[in-house]
């Protein structure tokens, strides 16, 4: 049977009207969507800028962590989120890419199409995009057999062999997605399970599950699609190649930074560097959620921590209103 | 018959069709079995018709009504159409239930056909000013796949904004055949003329550049 997973809308209008804002969000996540609600109940005049609403929520499929929800999916999550903020009446403005952010004097931040918006305080959520294996072949086998969405790409390996690259939280629900569509399934990681046990719990009713542990990714290869990848066991030192249909990535996140590079401090990872009211090196600059160098990528902390965030902000301008 | 759309969803469909301003067309296409998905299709959408006196819904066959597919290029079941108020097709094209989350580019492509701006002419701006050449957009989905209506969205918007542009959403599963003649094993996935590729939900932008490259 089908559902249906309808979206709220967001006005859009309103962007033609107000072109300065005392708080702005870029990014719409977990951390972004947080902050808007804080910011307007404290009354700033805010506006979200994002391509899309949820962020990482859409690629996973359940979250059972987030305290007070015992169970729900990524994407309802989001919905709710979207909401809240929505009937708080936050402006917010999707579709777009930011493009470039300065501050020759309030921050200017431009859009794709040319738009530009200012604001005295801006608050940068804009997350993480999946980790690449840095293998050769990946670039090459990407959308062909390779994958770094499950919950997208998961029904095209009906009744076919899967690896799943990683030993996170997320390479873990992989596995348990997977288990509804793919006929066998490999999980191959360099090192040890860092995924919760509540969800490695879970394989013990997934048929044709094999796990290489301590076992490095070396190559992608196939022909107009992929057939396997070589594998180093790092134990035996003994090289082997595992046929299979396609592979899910699911090994972490790299920060979604790259706008303020040179603007603000960060770290080598390129996570921007925050103090604990997420202040950036940029006076007026906040950061908060996947693309700061907070080590725990979760839901309920970027959630908080765009909520302090908006509250330092408040802080700010109280003291610094133009 | 059992709904599909439950009261919740009924709900917040209803809503969400409130401001629709002209009148909308929807024609759907189907075939005696075996066709995957036709029944469905067929009550999905005679459901959200009812949801709205802006919406209408015609019924056609295949096979009976060839000189009709002809005219909207149908060659799939379900396919359906949406015409505008004055009867005229303006590309867009859903070849599929839309289900799951692709009930979002839906609804929105018929919020856009009935009038509501979609606020795309500033970034389009002259891009499309000298376009001749009749470009077809398909952006296969799945309907488990978030980023996908986004991009279908797009794509019916750039249909919306030019003649010469047509796009249709496939739903992969229950196109298989063609999925597998575009190598289609990651969503949403956009072809433009059969031969230029773009994976994800891009920006406008992306699809103006491909299209200018042409
Ligand atoms: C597969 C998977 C499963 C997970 N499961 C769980 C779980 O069960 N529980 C849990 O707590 N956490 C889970 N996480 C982690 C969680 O999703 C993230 O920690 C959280 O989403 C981070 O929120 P964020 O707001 O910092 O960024 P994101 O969620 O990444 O959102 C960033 C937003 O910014 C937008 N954006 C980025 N750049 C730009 C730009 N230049 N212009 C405009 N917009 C931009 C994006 O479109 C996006 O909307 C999971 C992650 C993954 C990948």
């Amino acid at each position: 049977m089908f559902d249906f997973a309808v979206e709220s809308q967001s006005e859009q209008s309103i962007f033609d009207q107000q072109k300065h804002f005392d708080f702005a969000v870029i990014g719409g996540g977990p951390a972004g969507m947080n902050a808007a609600l804080y910011a307007i109940r404290k009354g700033l005049s805010v506006a979200v800028f994002s391509l899309e609403i949820g962020g990482q929520l859409h690629n996973t499929s359940e979250v059972d962590n987030y305290i007070g929800i015992e169970h729900t999916t990524g994407g309802q999550l989001s919905e709710s989120f979207h909401h809240h903020v929505l009937e708080l009446g936050v402006p917010i403005k999707t579709g777009h890419m930011v493009t470039k952010l300065e501050k020759p004097d309030d921050f200017h931040i431009t859009l794709d199409n040319g738009d530009v918006y200012t604001a005295q305080t801006v608050l940068y959520a804009t997350g993480g995009a999946p980790r690449k294996l840095g293998v050769k072949g990946e670039d090459e086998f990407a959308n062909k057999g390779v994958s770094y969405c499950t919950t997208c790409d998961a029904p095209f390996f009906k009744n076919e062999h899967v690896i799943v690259a990683g030993g996170g939280n997320s390479a873990a629900e992989s596995v348990v997605d997977l288990a509804a569509w793919a006929s066998k399934i490999t999980v191959v990681h360099r090192s040890q399970w860092r995924a919760d046990q509540i969800i490695l719990d879970q394989f013990k009713d997934i048929n044709d599950l094999t796990i290489h542990l301590e076992t490095q990714i070396l190559e992608i290869f196939g022909d107009t699609k992929m057939r396997g990848v070589r594998v180093l066991d790092k134990t035996t030192q003994e090289e082997r190649v595992i046929e299979a249909d396609g592979m899910f990535v699911e090994i972490g996140n790299i920060p979604k930074s790259k706008l303020l590079d040179g603007l603000v401090e960060m770290n080598e990872q390129h996570e921007i560097i925050v103090n604990r009211d997420q202040e950036t090196s940029l006076e007026g600059l906040y950061a908060a959620g996947d693309v700061t160098t907070q080590p725990y990528k979760q839901i309920i902390i970027s959630a908080a921590e765009g909520a302090v965030a908006a509250l330092a902000a408040t802080q700010y301008l109280m003291h610094h209103k133009k | 018959m059992e709904k599909l759309l439950n009261e919740d969803v009924t709900k917040q469909v209803k809503e969400y069709l409130n401001p629709m301003k002209s009148n909308v067309k929807m024609v759907l296409f189907t075939q005696e079995d075996p066709c995957n998905t036709c029944q469905e299709t067929k009550q999905l959408l005679s459901e959200v018709s009812e949801l709205t006196d802006k919406l209408t819904l015609v019924e056609k066959d295949l096979n009976a009504d060839a000189s009709d597919a002809e005219k909207y290029g149908i060659t799939l079941t379900p396919s359906f159409v949406m015409l505008d108020e004055n009867d005229d097709y303006q590309g867009v094209k859903f070849n599929g239930i839309p289900a799951g989350h692709e009930i979002n580019s839906f609804l929105s492509a018929l919020m856009d056909m009935s009038g509501i701006d979609f606020g795309l002419a500033d970034t389009i701006g002259s891009s499309l000013d000298n376009l001749e050449t009749p470009v077809n957009i398909k952006v296969f989905v799945t309907l488990s796949c978030p980023h996908c209506p986004g991009a279908v969205s797009n794509a019916h918007r750039l249909a919306m904004s030019h003649p010469n542009i047509e796009s249709e959403m496939i739903e992969a599963q229950t196109f298989g055949e063609i999925s597998q003649k575009f190598n289609v094993s990651g969503v949403p996935k956009i072809v433009i003329n059969d031969t230029h590729e773009l994976v994800g939900n891009q920006p406008i932008q992306e699809y103006l550049k491909t299209i200018e490259a042409l």
